[in-house]
């Protein structure tokens, strides 16, 4: 079984975000990076369980600049026998994918696993775009992934609850909340990621499909109202007549 | 020439395609161009995608699209583009729409904009916005090719009834068999969906357990709201995890959240401050969560929560 992940590093969850005063850069001043929660908790664990488990190997893959490696480093502690680094600044998600697609086409991977999203700009793009440039199927959201031989049985979020399907490998699938429990990597596994392979490979083309051409902030027009606990009625009163929301 | 796919899930038209229709419509009114719904199989409700837009409502049916498919529903909604020469496709950022939209830009090398809440302006390029950074920010993109492709942000925007009834017509497509089997759909029945929910009520840690879950649902049935809740409740299994709202949960942007015993941490924020109105109840009048409060109550919620839903009954029982 040969595992892809694809890992992703974004600005850490507590992280104010702010931005350049004329509002078209983001303010990167002092911001910490983590690696992508759902790539880290959900993705990477389930595929090192699925390696454990039907043996294999496990890649991590990132497309980004040599300030990335600790994140990738980090996959390596956590347990993925090796990394693959596609050196450049992600431009669009589409490049990003096609990277991704290509270091792929190459290495003939059974599984292809992502985050459901990246929480910096919650694209949930990058895996549906490199099934689409591998032909594979995409199956978003799983919160389970199961293996008997090489067919798959997952479990997918869809609205109000639950959609499970089948699909046999190779495939790509972006993990969400549910399918591993988060893994702190131990001082074996620190050392141990020092000595393991971290490919750095050039990457190819370049493009500006979509660019952020502005940031705003989430406009904070709210001022509070205290209600008093004993007067439930005039709180009833005001979303109805003030707020108009039942 | 602007397409959304009006998804139908379970046979039925959602609201979300008809605030996708609108939405659909608002953008080739912008471009000076036609709006065209697609609908795939069976779609309840498809009569009405004229009314709230759509100029043209073209249907495929086909057997291997029973099943949903990534792959045979981007080859159709592809297709489709092609055959009515369309530039601009919509979709709903559901769970279809996000298995859609990335498969959608590249097989149409398209620039991509996933959970758009904006109308698009066409202003020195087509500029739109999202929430970004789990709603802690918004960003305007530009998209810079032709081709585009939007999921639309649940919410964003109302069906607006702006058109007039228009008849279906059938189109046959070229689609090889999916790969993806669907076993089973399980969903709950009875309750809106959080994605879709207008009104939701959330409780936190300050429950001290799932025991008392009892008074939470109660205000959520005098309201016929949706319940949600944070992060640690459903990591220890007080509530389900498809409740958990937050960075890391799901994104919500209700007309009303009602915050019962949660701190309001950064990361709750996140997915909730795209709420319209937000009441928080919480014992202690220094919890963060009141910063961000269009209502607060400073009280025990064991004390104020009953009380809440007697009002609500009240309210309902003078409005029914
Ligand atoms: C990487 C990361 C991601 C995260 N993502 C999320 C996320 O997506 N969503 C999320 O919710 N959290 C998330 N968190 C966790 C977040 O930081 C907080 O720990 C969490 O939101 C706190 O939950 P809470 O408000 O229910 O509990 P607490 O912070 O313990 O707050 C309980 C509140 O209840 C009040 N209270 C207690 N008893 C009563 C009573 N009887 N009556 C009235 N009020 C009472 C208390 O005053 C307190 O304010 C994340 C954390 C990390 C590190
Ligand atoms: N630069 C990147 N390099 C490798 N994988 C990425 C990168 N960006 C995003 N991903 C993966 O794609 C998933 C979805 O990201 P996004 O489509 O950007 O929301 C993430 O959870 C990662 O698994």
């Amino acid at each position: 079984m040969k595992i892809l992940v694809c890992i992703s590093k974004t600005p850490e969850t507590t992280a104010k975000i702010s931005f350049s005063s004329d509002s078209t850069q983001l303010d990167t001043d002092g911001l910490q990076y983590i690696m992508n929660p759902y790539d880290e908790w959900y993705a990477l664990v389930r595929a090192l369980e699925l390696k454990e488990k039907h043996t294999g190997t496990v890649t991590v893959i990132n497309v980004g600049p040599a300030a990335n490696d600790s994140i990738i480093r980090k996959g390596l502690a956590i347990g993925a026998d090796d990394a693959v680094r596609i050196d450049a600044e992600p431009s669009s998600s589409l490049f990003v994918a096609k990277q991704i697609a290509a270091y792929a086409k190459d290495n003939a991977f059974d599984i292809i696993l992502l985050g459901k999203e990246s929480i910096d700009y919650n694209g949930s793009l990058i895996g549906g775009m490199v099934a689409e440039l591998m032909d594979l199927p995409y199956i978003s959201y799983a919160t389970s992934l199961e293996l008997e031989g090489n067919v798959a049985t997952l479990n997918r979020e869809i609205e109000g609850g639950t959609e499970v399907c089948e699909v046999s490998t190779p495939f790509v699938v972006s993990a969400a909340k549910g399918m591993a429990e988060q893994r702190i990597p131990n001082m074996r596994g620190i050392m141990m990621a020092k000595k393991k392979p971290l490919n750095v490979v050039a990457a190819d083309g370049s493009d500006n499909l979509e660019v952020v051409s502005a940031y705003n902030e989430v406009p904070k027009d709210r001022s509070i109202k205290y209600i008093d606990a004993d007067n439930m009625k005039e709180l009833v009163r005001l979303l109805h007549e003030e707020a108009k929301v039942i | 020439m602007v397409l959304v796919f009006a998804e139908s899930p379970d046979g039925k038209i959602k609201k979300a395609s008809f605030e996708a229709v609108t939405y659909g419509k608002k953008i080739a009114s912008l471009l000076g161009c036609d709006c065209a719904a697609l609908i795939i199989g069976q779609a309840d409700g498809s009569d009405q995608l004229g009314l709230y837009g759509a100029d043209k409502v073209i249907q495929v049916s086909n057997t291997i699209l029973d099943n949903f498919d990534s792959q045979t529903y981007t080859a159709t909604i592809a297709q489709v583009a092609n055959n009515i020469g369309a530039q601009t496709i919509v979709v709903g950022h559901s769970s279809t729409g996000r298995s859609l939209v990335g498969r959608l830009a590249a097989k149409l090398e398209a620039a991509v904009i996933s959970g758009a809440k904006t109308v698009p302006t066409n202003d020195g390029g087509f500029k739109v916005a999202k929430n970004v950074f789990s709603g802690k920010a918004i960003a305007e993109f530009t998209l810079n090719t032709p081709m585009k492709v939007i999921s639309l942000m649940g919410n964003s925007i109302q069906p607006e009834e702006i058109g007039s009834t228009v008849a279906i017509e059938q189109m046959d497509v070229q689609v090889n068999p999916g790969r993806v089997t669907v076993r089973e759909r399980k969903t709950v029945s009875g309750t809106v969906p959080l994605p879709e929910a207008e009104l939701v009520v959330s409780a936190g840690r300050g429950m001290g357990g799932p025991e008392k879950w009892q008074i939470i649902d109660d205000l959520a049935n005098s309201l016929g709201a949706t319940t949600a809740c944070s992060r640690p409740v459903a990591d220890t299994g007080w509530r389900p995890h498809h409740e958990h709202v937050g960075q890391t949960g799901v994104a919500i942007r209700p007309n009303l959240y009602i915050a019962i015993g949660i701190s309001g941490a950064i990361q709750h924020l996140a997915g909730v401050s795209s709420s319209k109105t937000i009441v928080v109840i919480n014992k202690d009048a220094e919890a963060p969560f009141f910063k961000n409060a269009d209502y607060g109550i400073v009280a025990d919620l064991f004390d104020v929560v009953p009380k809440l839903t007697e009002a609500i009954k009240e309210y309902n029982s003078i409005n029914a």
